[in-house]
């Protein structure tokens, strides 16, 4: 036993504690047996007559069944999207528009009990961070987006907004009614009508939101959603009708997109995967540093595509932070999402957790140092221990590909120069974290991270003014802030120099 | 007897130098003979462009801006040989007077293009934005010399380094150009200059995993191929208009960068 862990252990850690159950009631929320899809303002059976099982992935329990779109069916999503663009939503006064999605923002916030209970439902994420994340920034981003509905021609001088017609969207199951918040928000206040394609395993929310639409009144067709695995996505993709496509997700399958929208002069925004690097220097302080690193890999789960995955901790202090940092990692609860002392849920599904099963084995095989705590798991339900790598080089599997789990993967560094070229030594570049209490430091640092959003004292905060989106292969385009609203645009220039 | 005069030498403008391909091979163009490059010459402008993004980049945006402008001003004290090369005097005063406009924005496209940004929590949070990097551009085919210089500037100007597919059929006026970028004290490598075939090199330019955007305005192969292979590494694919000139053309080739931290005592 470490110095630190006897000192500790005669005080009453959290790890001593034992708390009794919270969990968040269920009777707030209910579900359709079945769900079809939301076509043209109503749930409609799928041409196919397919349906599939939508589970609670901490009890493996089904929750509900969703219709799998077709291409019949994203062609008439498609279609109903095209002629509300055409036939009254690019009719109606931008301020009027605007009012449509500030209703939307209320209603989220007077439901987002309920919300939060199915986001946590369906996806695994621990109740207070769908009640305290997910579900306020969900409403924050469309409270936002309303108010640029009528003042577009001031975010962009000398260019004549316009919207582009049919967005259609792809999004992940990390983050499912946020990340539909950031897809419909800026789409519909820019003018655009959109078919949006939940993830195949986190549809329930994406589902309960149509009724967020009928309250609100929008018109029908304005908003279409087409569930589904990734048979949908890729027809949407495909579909002529579409003007843009705006996915969120794998580096993979964004890679797939792009080749076959190839030629086609459609317009593309990718927010793809990401293997952060957080740096901690010496100076930094390190109780706040290592709740930062806590934060930053096992908030939901590490199912973040921003995740601090990689740690960079100054060698002068690497024993202090290790040490901290196991004995935080002990403190963390791991259990039922609805319990409301839950800090670690379900992982969201069987297939991805195979695959942190799968790589954090090639951790082990590559000459990693696994560290996972004594933690009790449920014995149904799809769970992974919280689980720190030392001793990683960056060669290895842990630390150059996209884990999207709670695992964290440490290295080491001496001089800033070897912590901004290991940081910046992968393919991706969507986040970075830096601890120090230097600020000249802090802003060296964050100049040179190649990173979309550098973090400093701090990590995963997120904010519907503040653009989001990733350098190299972590994709291109921005989410969030003025920024936001260009992938949604048409920009002709009023009086482009020369031509 | 009147006197021979002496022709110039027309080749690649690599990592600040000018090389003849390493092929050894030409082709001629408007009765000269110009390199054609090769692959092997296209992964050396590569690499020169790499090594050369932290000087130019790195360089204050007053110093960028001077530079730029003083390539206008050995543009100007070329006007007649450019005239020879192109479609004459009015593009090459178009050209000179695009880098002067160019110039201006170095230091001034950030405050227009970046935000700070009033987040719902105690933290500052601003928005800047930076150079995307090396930048493979295909110039036009004509006009041979303002259609690259309307295409290369708002890519150099915002600190990316370039990689340039001359005009195939014009490539003259590059080479001229690249003389005037040489001794305009831009880093060795922040422009690279290639003449040749462009079958022979669009495909590697596109698909090369160390080019971060791509402007295939002047492609005149395979558009699709091109895209599809720039998907390869997620570059930035831009269909650059030769006759555009504006800011957001600088932003097309710029990343946005958000920093946050906290506020407090």
């Amino acid at each position: 036993m470490t110095d630190l862990e006897r000192r500790q252990d005669r005080s009453p850690v959290p790890s001593g504690w034992d708390y009794a159950p919270a969990p968040e009631a269920r009777d707030i929320l209910t579900l359709e047996e079945r769900y079809g899809l939301f076509i043209g303002g109503e749930l409609v059976e799928p041409g196919s007559g397919e349906y599939f099982p939508t589970i609670d992935p901490s009890s493996e329990e089904p929750l509900a069944e969703v219709a799998q779109a077709g291409k019949e069916d994203v062609d008439l999503a498609v279609r109903a999207a095209r002629d509300a663009f055409e036939n009254g939503w690019s009719d109606i006064s931008p301020a009027e528009r605007a009012k449509y999605l500030y209703r939307i923002a209320r209603i989220l916030q007077e439901r987002s009990r309920e919300f939060a209970v199915l986001e946590s439902l369906n996806g695994g994420k621990p109740i207070k961070e769908s009640r305290d994340v997910d579900l306020p920034l969900s409403a924050a981003h469309f409270f936002y987006y309303a108010g640029w509905a009528d003042k577009l021609e001031y975010a962009f001088p000398n260019r004549r907004p316009k919207a582009i017609g049919v967005a259609g969207q792809i999004i992940p199951w990390n983050f499912p009614l946020l990340m539909l918040a950031w897809k419909i928000a800026p789409a519909l206040a820019a003018g655009n009508t959109v078919v949006l394609k939940p993830a195949e395993t986190t549809p329930l929310t994406a589902l309960l939101f149509t009724d967020v639409l009928r309250q609100a009144e929008l018109p029908p067709g304005v908003v279409n959603i087409v569930t589904g695995d990734g048979r949908a996505g890729a027809e949407l993709v495909k579909h002529e009708g579409v003007d843009k496509i705006a996915f969120t997700g794998s580096t993979e399958v964004g890679k797939a997109i792009q080749r076959e929208l190839a030629g086609t002069g459609k317009k593309l925004t990718l927010e793809l995967g990401g293997k952060a690097a957080n740096i901690v220097f010496d100076d930094a302080a390190l109780d706040q540093a290592v709740e930062g690193i806590i934060n930053g890999i096992y908030f939901n789960q590490g199912h973040v595509c921003c995740a601090g995955s990689r740690l960079l901790v100054q060698e002068s202090i690497y024993e202090p932070v290790i040490e901290k940092l196991k004995l935080r990692v002990k403190t963390l609860r791991v259990g039922d999402p609805l319990d409301k002392n839950t800090d670690v849920g379900a992982i969201n599904s069987k297939q991805q957790l195979e695959k942190i099963r799968h790589l954090v084995k090639s951790g082990e095989e590559e000459g990693a140092e696994i560290y996972q705590p004594p933690c009790r798991l449920p014995d149904k339900g799809y769970w992974f221990v919280p689980t720190v790598f030392t001793n990683v080089a960056q060669s290895y599997r842990i630390a150059q590909e996209e884990i999207f789990g709670p695992v964290l993967s440490v290295l080491t560094f001496r001089t800033p120069d070897e912590a901004v070229e290991k940081a910046n030594n992968t393919p991706y570049g969507l986040s970075a974290g830096v601890w120090t209490e230097k600020g000249s430091r802090i802003l060296s640092m964050a100049q040179k991270l190649k990173a979309g959003v550098v973090w400093a004292n701090t990590y995963n905060r997120f904010d519907p003014t503040s653009p989001f989106g990733g350098y190299k292969e972590s994709g291109f385009g921005r989410e969030g802030g003025l920024h936001g609203l260009e992938s949604y645009l048409d920009l002709d220039e009023s009086e482009a120099r020369g031509g | 007897m009147s006197r021979l005069p002496v022709r110039k030498t027309y080749k690649l403008f690599v990592g600040g130098e000018f090389p003849r391909s390493e092929s050894g091979r030409t082709y001629e163009a408007r009765g000269q003979n110009v390199a054609r490059a090769s692959r092997k010459d296209l992964r050396d402008a590569v690499r020169a462009a790499r090594g050369a993004l932290g000087k130019w980049s790195g360089m204050t945006a007053y110093n960028r801006g001077q530079v730029l402008y003083r390539i206008a001003e050995m543009m100007e004290a070329r006007a007649a040989e450019f005239a020879e090369l192109s479609s004459g005097r009015a593009e090459v005063e178009t050209a000179i007077d695009r880098w002067v406009w160019y110039a201006g924005w170095a230091d001034k496209y950030a405050q227009v293009l970046g935000s700070s940004n009033p987040v719902a929590a105690p933290y500052f949070n601003f928005t800047v934005p930076e150079p995307t990097g090396v930048v493979g551009v295909m110039a036009p085919e004509r006009p041979a010399l303002d259609g690259l210089v309307a295409r290369l500037a708002p890519v150099i100007v915002g600190g990316n380094t370039a990689v340039v597919l001359a005009s195939e059929p014009e490539p003259l006026a590059s080479i001229e150009l690249a003389e005037a970028i040489a001794t305009a004290d831009v880093p060795g490598g922040a422009v690279n200059i290639l003449t040749g075939y462009r079958s022979e090199l669009a495909p590697w330019l596109a698909g090369h995993m160390d080019v971060n955007a791509l402007d295939v305005g002047g492609a005149d192969g395979d558009l699709p191929e091109l895209e599809r292979l720039a998907a390869e590494n997620v570059k930035r694919v831009v269909r650059g208009h030769p006759d555009r000139q504006s800011p957001y053309e600088i932003a097309n080739f710029l990343e946005l960068k958000t920093v946050w931290h906290p506020i407090g005592v």
